[in-house]
């Protein structure tokens, strides 16, 4: 079931030569406006029950914008919003809480502003105590509370009613670890028991464990919709978009996308995960010493290259990564039409799973500056566990694990009567 | 304009919190909190008392009492206080809750009725305190106070409709909430509150109903002064007028309702 549907929405702010023209609208004389700043545009998606989206873009991409019309506090200009149910919003937390009031009293207040009554609050007070745990603080000033405890409030009103389409605007990151975790849960809950939410962060690992699909939103247009991790490989290949760059997709056989951008002024040539044999590998088995091995052609004269690497988890998070730049391997002023070989080893120190390897060719230590290649999803293993131990988790870290019985001298009779 | 009235209904709870907030985050620190709000128009009439009394006393006519010039000055104070507290909370209600406006998904229309209701508050406490200040000078009102509800209706009604207006333009031409404080401060002089209305002369006289305060603060006077009731015609005139004007104010809201978001 559908249960947000954003159709061809638009939105523009109008600017007038002078404010009369914009009066002058309201009562149907058509005046121009001077200017029309375009800030969405045509937007479309549908969103189905239960559903998790997150949305990315860099900043002024119209995240925020977007998020306001679909909440209802801007108007598109063109299109309609039309959705199904309660839409709560989490833009701001803490918003119009007074300073003076008690936890409370504001508590009566916010959740009054979402619409709800006098009786529906009262029936919620205790569970919004409960989970804000700040113990007699509910019933002091706001002015006195930590920013991290009335953080804690403002997100549990704002939670304390599960919407049909939960809204959040980088508020994730709700006061300390313990709370985080707690937050997170909630919103879990939320959406196994059918709540849309649609979430805006910069937080990758954020967006990837909760959502399902992602939507990349630039220059008020969304250029990209489809899961996490193809996604946020687009937006990282987009950040460092410049002149004479391109961005392409391919989809792999398996399904997943590649993505490949930069100036092409240096090529990843030939790419192989390779075993001491020399034999190309697919699969390796835990702690295995393999070797990454590239060839890379110079198409244009540079000034300096750096090769960068990284092994990626299956939901797209790095493991470990690093370039010759930290390394101080820089290849200074390589010429056009030579050819370099880096072969990169390392011991397969990762847990049973699937694994890919993202190469970047760059000229200094980050690819946002100059970036020549840059390859997602270049290579993809699995290891598998074949002579060590059963251990769960990314990183292979055998320990040796010590036991020494202690033998104390109160415990020790009924020790021996336990082994009798 | 039924829609806003339903969600104004629908949102009654939060306006009468709102209120209360209002209020006991006034009183939460300071030792005599709303009182100010009592003390305030009080003290200006006792400063225009001792200052005029001397020279507007013999003016006054139609009430036998020692104190009658204060007596006087207290009523119209409490008319125009009503008028200008609604106003000017009105004028900036949109403005000090923008940042609510643009993240929020409430109806706006409950902005001003709690400026409103706070406003109303605080004069109902004037009212009170004047009671008492009457009885203390030996000044009871007579039966007819109890066409005073209907006059602040009246109050009401006029000052949310201009208040609406100049509030929904000020989101917009910002200068206005700059001028209105003095329009309200000339408006102030030209109504009869401070001064008796026979110091005007006779062929001036009739430019007053172009104020529309007039009517409504001579009401104050009659009912609370002078313990007659008030000029009915001049009273239903006011009506009209605010009518007009209330409508007006709801159709710019309407119609900016959309637009108030995008320049806050």
């Amino acid at each position: 079931m559908t249960v947000l549907s954003v159709q061809a929405v638009s939105k523009s702010f109008r600017s007038y030569h002078s404010e009369w023209h914009r009066f002058a609208r309201w009562f149907g004389i058509n005046t121009k406006s001077a200017e029309e700043h375009w800030v969405l545009r045509d937007i479309s998606f549908d969103i189905h029950s239960g559903e998790a989206i997150g949305i990315v873009g860099q900043n002024g991409a119209g995240k925020s914008t977007l998020l306001k019309v679909i909440t209802g506090t801007l108007q598109p200009t063109q299109g309609r919003v039309q959705n199904n149910g309660r839409v709560a919003a989490i833009l701001e937390l803490g918003m119009g809480f007074n300073p003076e009031l008690t936890g409370r009293q504001n508590v009566y207040h916010a959740a009054g502003l979402m619409g709800f009554s006098v009786e529906q609050i009262q029936r919620a007070m205790p569970e919004i105590e409960n989970f804000a745990e700040i113990g007699n603080y509910f019933d002091e000033a706001v002015r006195t509370y930590s920013s991290g405890m009335q953080m804690r409030v403002a997100f549990a009103v704002a939670t304390a009613y599960r919407p049909e389409v939960l809204i959040v605007d980088e508020a994730l990151s709700v006061g300390d670890a313990y709370f985080q975790h707690k937050s997170f849960d909630r919103i879990r809950e939320f959406q196994s028991q059918g709540t849309t939410l649609l979430i805006v962060s910069h937080d990758r690992s954020a967006i990837q464990s909760l959502c399902g699909r992602a939507i990349l939103l630039e220059n008020g247009g969304v250029i990209r919709d489809g899961s996490p991790e193809e996604v946020f490989d687009f937006y990282n290949a987009l950040i460092a978009e410049r002149e004479n760059s391109d961005i392409s997709i391919n989809i792999n056989e398996d399904g997943r996308a590649q993505t490949n951008s930069g100036t092409s002024e240096v090529v990843v040539q030939n790419a192989a995960l390779i075993n001491d044999k020399g034999e190309t590998l697919d699969c390796v088995y835990v702690g295995d010493q393999v070797c990454v091995e590239l060839t890379v052609l110079v198409k244009r004269n540079v000034d300096a290259l750096v090769m960068g690497y990284g092994i990626r988890d299956r939901l797209g998070q790095v493991l470990f990564g690093t370039n010759t730049w930290y390394t101080k391997q820089v290849i200074s002023k390589p010429r056009e039409g030579s050819r370099y070989k880096f072969s990169i080893e390392f011991p397969a120190n990762f847990g049973v799973g699937s694994y890919s390897i993202q190469l970047a060719l760059t000229e200094g230590e980050t690819h946002v500056k100059k970036n020549y290649e840059w390859k997602d999803n270049a290579l993809f293993f699995s290891v598998i566990n074949k002579d060590k131990n059963t251990f769960v988790g990314l990183v292979w870290n055998e320990p040796t694990i010590k036991i020494e019985p202690l033998v104390t001298t109160e415990l020790a009779p009924s020790q021996e009567a336990a082994s009798e | 304009m039924p829609i806003m009235l339903r969600a104004l209904w629908q949102y009654r709870y939060f306006v009468i919190s709102s209120i209360r907030s209002e209020f006991s985050s006034r009183f939460a620190r300071s030792k005599l909190g709303g009182l100010w709000a009592v003390f305030n128009p009080l003290a200006q009439v006792a400063i225009y008392a001792l200052i005029l009394s001397n020279i507007l006393q013999a003016k006054m006519t139609g009430i036998e009492s020692a104190y009658s010039f204060a007596i006087y000055l207290t009523a119209g104070m409490l008319a125009w206080n009503l008028f200008s507290e609604i106003v000017s909370r009105c004028l900036n209600v949109f403005i000090a809750n923008g940042n609510l406006i643009k993240k929020a998904m409430f109806p706006k229309i409950v902005l001003p009725a709690i400026a409103v209701g706070t406003a109303l508050l605080d004069n109902i406490m004037l009212f009170f305190s004047i009671l008492v200040i009457f009885a203390l000078l030996g000044h009871t009102p007579t039966a007819n106070v109890i066409w005073l509800p209907f006059l602040i209706l009246c109050t009401i009604a006029l000052s949310v409709g201009i208040g609406l207006i100049l509030g929904i333009f000020n989101v917009f031409v910002r200068d206005i909430a700059q001028v209105v404080p003095i329009f309200l401060q000339v408006g102030f002089w030209f109504t009869p509150i401070v001064y008796p209305l026979s110091i005007i002369p006779e062929s001036y006289r009739q430019y007053l109903y172009f104020n529309p305060m007039y009517p409504l603060v001579k009401g104050y006077q009659d009912v609370l002064v002078f313990g007659v009731a008030p000029v009915t015609a001049h009273i239903l005139a006011v009506m009209l007028v605010s009518t007009c004007l209330l409508l007006l104010g709801f159709f710019l809201f309407t119609r900016a309702n959309e637009e108030m978001a995008d320049v806050l």
